[in-house]
């Protein structure tokens, strides 16, 4: 099983290093963030500031885009190419499948990450002359950047694996933009009333939280996240992806592939 | 033990927008293979035989009726480790190379790492691509992807092959080296199940075939039979118009053109007339059999009507 | 076929208890984070106008999920009886600077943050600075100008002010004319309880917010129990001028011809007649806006 799951990953990662598409963005987020401190040029003190918020959103957005890019073509690139028929022809379970296919973009997604988070922190370095010890929030921030990974990988493959690509795509992207504003749902459900109520709830907790994993605006100022977050967000994480890719495993195991 | 046995196999597709309208595929097909066999499963394009691999692989699901292989269910893993595929036309990951692809392939089919290497080396050397060393697969010629196809269908050295229209889109000589590859295949007593429609290829290889025609089966028979059930004829040039007096009694459909002689010559007079040409010391061109031989068995078990009056 | 069935019940299985278990974390996320959770990023946001920048042209989207937060963010605070309302400011400008045209925001904006606590921020000059942005942006809606008046009248007690106000607001075209009748009475009626009622009248009949509406009504009653007090109070003060004592029930007024019945105040109870001409409401909590000094008098 695990040799399986693992070569299925592997081989995944290793399409998505020899596309040069992922190059290309990683080259981008590389001039964006090495451009911050060009941008900081026009408002002295805030060099910083300007510096963290795009160079973790960027690393965020790319991740994000990635994720979704790839996540709608995993299922639906093997099946249009009929690779999955001499994949689903050897003793590979289908969530086997499903499970390395997740693996393995979330482990693109993870170098691509710290590729960036690398570059980032350099350019941190370079402007603040030095690392501070609150410099360690932003590698929280990062953290919970890879947690947002998780949940949207999770989600696009989901779609993908029962939906056309662009309507993955859609799907993909109207959730993760919802996501963002979970909190404000959750906090409309709360004060509605009746049958309304019964709904905005379920909705709130059926689409994905992504408000706590963004803590962009709070450590570019320099404040720290609370460790019952950190803990509380990790757990949502794994348990949300987790049930998301049960809810593609059993969509695909009874799959009628043409 | 059978090798392959279907019963009662049928697959409905569900089509339209709200997938309400339900098209059959395939009706009712049963039928047995032996080990050790070469089967050709015969059709036109459409008729059902692509839906039976996949009923066969377990990547459809059957409306009704069941199949086993190696005489288990054919979604059991332990049977999975036993079989190979090759679908139609398949892509594989251009971004790979021969080895990697080989490679990732016997580790999903269970290939154990110790000699791994060594196996996919000898494999590719086999199917005649030991020379291609690290080049991507997107570079690949289409006779060359057909090989690496063969070759990934065998790399964990299953005991039944399964090959969906494996010389379809090669050309004269791909089709010649695909066929070698499979009669290398029968040699080593494979168990083999491929579909085709081209009736040449089935009748150089099967042992026996099976015709399948709008998801019906219309027959199943031993090659040689069915050849001498359909009789044949072949098409005979040769120069030296001369010689046409002698054989006449032979032939039939005569054609002259300047010295050269085109004659259509039944299966029981293509001896004797071989003989006669060669002691009047007349120079053969070709020799041809005709669109005949599986082909009128092929045509005569298609043209019939579908059974039981089902409404088309 | 068995393979498959083991590995849907399980996924079925798995699927339901960890998205149990993704709901159970999520609401100790929520209780983590604190209530205010989302709002307080417009802390680290620079101005509504990078926000609007951001937005990719969804601005009018985004400034409901503001003005959403907004609201949710002063009913929390109020629910707390809070004395604090330090972000309402920046979110009714976020806000406002996402969607110049959201007329709701300046208008219920201006009352939540005019108010003193905790019925409001207590920032009239902020509400000021709000309804200013507004009349900007939309100088054709008459009915901002009667939130400024009534801002600068009632909060700010800046009479001239209030006056302008009603004045500009009288001369846009549509404008109802009993705000010519407002401007006139600004400076002659200051401080009149009668003004305060009209004015809280005309925020009563033009508000959707429930918040407000709810204030509106309080503070009518109020405003009528005063009303009723200040009028009883002379009636007590006469009985006593022409009988030499005060009097200890309200039947003896009726009986002296003072009075048509026993008062009653807006909440439904018997006003209380306190020793030596003195009346109160019984049940003060349900006028939370009734001047104290009004029991002295």
């Amino acid at each position: 099983m695990t040799s399986r799951l693992s070569a299925i990953a592997l081989n995944t990662f290793r399409e998505a290093v020899r596309d040069r598409v992922l190059y290309n963005l990683i080259i981008f987020v590389f001039l964006l963030v090495a451009s911050a401190p060009l941008f900081s040029q026009i408002s002295i003190d805030v060099e910083r500031l300007i510096l963290v918020n795009v160079g973790l959103s960027a690393i965020s957005l790319f991740g994000v885009i990635i994720a979704i890019f790839i996540g709608i073509g995993l299922v639906s690139k093997e099946i249009e190419k009929r690779t999955l028929y001499t994949i689903l022809s050897r003793p590979v379970r289908r969530w086997e499948f499903i499970a390395g296919k997740y693996c393995g973009l979330m482990m693109t997604l993870l170098v691509n990450a710290a590729l960036m988070t690398v570059g980032f922190m350099i350019a941190v370095m370079i402007t603040s002359h030095g690392l501070k010890a609150q410099d360690m929030h932003l590698l929280v921030a990062v953290y919970f950047t890879v947690l947002e990974f998780m949940v949207v990988t999770a989600l696009t493959l989901l779609f993908s694996s029962f939906s056309s690509p662009i309507f993955s795509a859609i799907l993909s992207f109207s959730l993760f933009a919802i996501g963002t504003f979970s909190l404000d749902l959750r906090n409309f459900a709360a004060s509605a009333h009746g049958i309304t109520k019964m709904f905005a709830l379920a909705a709130a907790y059926l689409v994905p939280n992504l408000a706590s994993l963004n803590v962009i605006a709070q450590v570019a100022h320099d404040q720290p996240v609370g460790g019952a977050l950190v803990l509380y967000n990790t757990l949502y994480t794994v348990l949300y992806s987790a049930a998301v890719t049960a809810g593609a495993v059993l969509i695909f195991e009874r799959r009628n592939l043409k | 033990m059978h090798a392959i046995e279907i019963q009662d196999l049928s697959k409905d597709y569900a089509v339209g927008f709200w997938k309400k309208t339900l098209r059959p595929a395939l009706k009712g097909l049963s039928l047995t293979v032996e080990s050790g066999e070469t089967f050709g499963f015969l059709g036109p394009n459409g008729a059902g035989k692509t839906t039976t691999l996949k009923l066969l692989m377990g990547i459809i699901f059957p409306t009704a009726g069941s199949a086993t292989v190696l005489g288990k269910s054919v979604h059991d893993p332990e049977v999975k480790k036993r079989i190979g595929f090759l679908p139609e036309q398949p892509y594989f990951y251009d971004y790979l190379s021969a080895p990697e692809l080989l490679s990732y392939y016997a580790q999903l089919s269970g290939v154990p790492p110790a000699g791994r290497k060594e196996r996919i080396n000898s494999l590719l050397e086999r199917v005649g691509l030991g020379d291609v060393g690290n080049k991507q697969l997107r570079k690949f010629s289409k006779g060359m992807l057909q090989r690496v196809g063969i070759a990934q269908a065998i790399v964990h050295e299953p005991e039944v092959v399964f090959l969906d229209e494996p010389m379809s889109g090669l050309d004269p000589l791909g089709r010649h080296e695909i066929r070698e590859m499979i009669q290398g295949l029968k040699d080593a007593g494979k168990t083999i199940f491929f579909s085709t429609h081209i009736l040449s290829d089935a009748e150089a290889l099967c042992d026996r075939v099976a015709v399948i025609h709008k998801g019906e089966l219309r027959g199943v028979g031993v090659v040689n039979d069915l050849r001498a059930a359909t009789g044949g004829t072949s098409e005979v040039i040769w120069q030296n118009a001369q010689v046409l007096t002698a054989v006449s009694s032979l032939v039939m459909e005569p054609h002259v053109s300047a010295d050269t002689v085109r004659v259509t010559v039944s299966r029981e007079n293509l001896d004797p007339l071989l003989e006669k040409l060669r002691q009047q010391s007349a120079t053969l061109i070709s020799v041809t059999p005709l669109h005949g031989t599986l082909e009128d068995y092929f045509l005569s078990k298609t043209s019939e009507p579908e059974k039981e009056g089902a409404a088309v | 076929m068995n393979q498959s069935r083991k590995t849907i019940v399980i996924a079925s299985v798995l699927l339901v208890v960890l998205f149990a278990g993704a709901i159970v974390a999520l609401q100790k996320i929520d209780s983590a984070r604190g209530k205010d959770a989302a709002i307080e990023e417009v802390l680290y946001l620079p101005s509504g106008k990078t926000v609007k920048r951001l937005s990719l042209g969804y601005s009018s989207l985004l400034a409901v999920v503001y003005w959403t937060r907004a609201v949710q963010y002063f009913g929390n605070r109020h629910l707390q009886d809070s004395k604090r309302y330090d972000l309402l400011y920046p979110l009714l400008d976020i806000t406002t600077d996402l969607d110049p045209q959201l007329v709701v925001a300046y208008q219920t904006g201006s009352i939540f943050l005019c108010q003193s606590p905790p019925n409001g921020a207590g920032e009239p000059d902020k509400a000021v600075a709000l309804l200013e942005k507004g009349i900007v942006a939309n100088p054709e809606v008459w009915r901002m100008y009667f939130t400024l008046g009534f801002v600068h009248y009632l909060e700010r007690k800046d009479y001239k002010a209030a006056e302008q106000a009603f004045r500009k607001g009288s001369e846009v075209p549509g404008a109802l004319p009993w705000m010519r009748t407002m401007a006139a009475r600004m400076a002659e009626h200051a401080q009149d309880i009668e003004t305060a009622m009209l004015l809280w009248r005309g925020i009563y009949e033009t508000t959707h917010d429930k918040n407000v509406r709810d204030g509106a009504v309080k503070h009518l009653a109020s405003l009528q129990a005063e009303i009723d007090m200040r009028e009883l109070r002379i009636r007590v003060r006469t009985y006593h001028e022409k009988k030499g004592v005060w009097p200890t029930t309200w039947t003896e007024l009726v009986r002296a011809g003072l009075l048509g019945g026993v008062p009653v105040d807006p909440a439904g109870q018997i006003y209380k007649l306190l020793p030596e001409g003195g009346v109160w409401v019984e049940d003060p909590s349900q006028f939370p806006f009734l001047d104290q000094a009004a029991l002295a008098n």
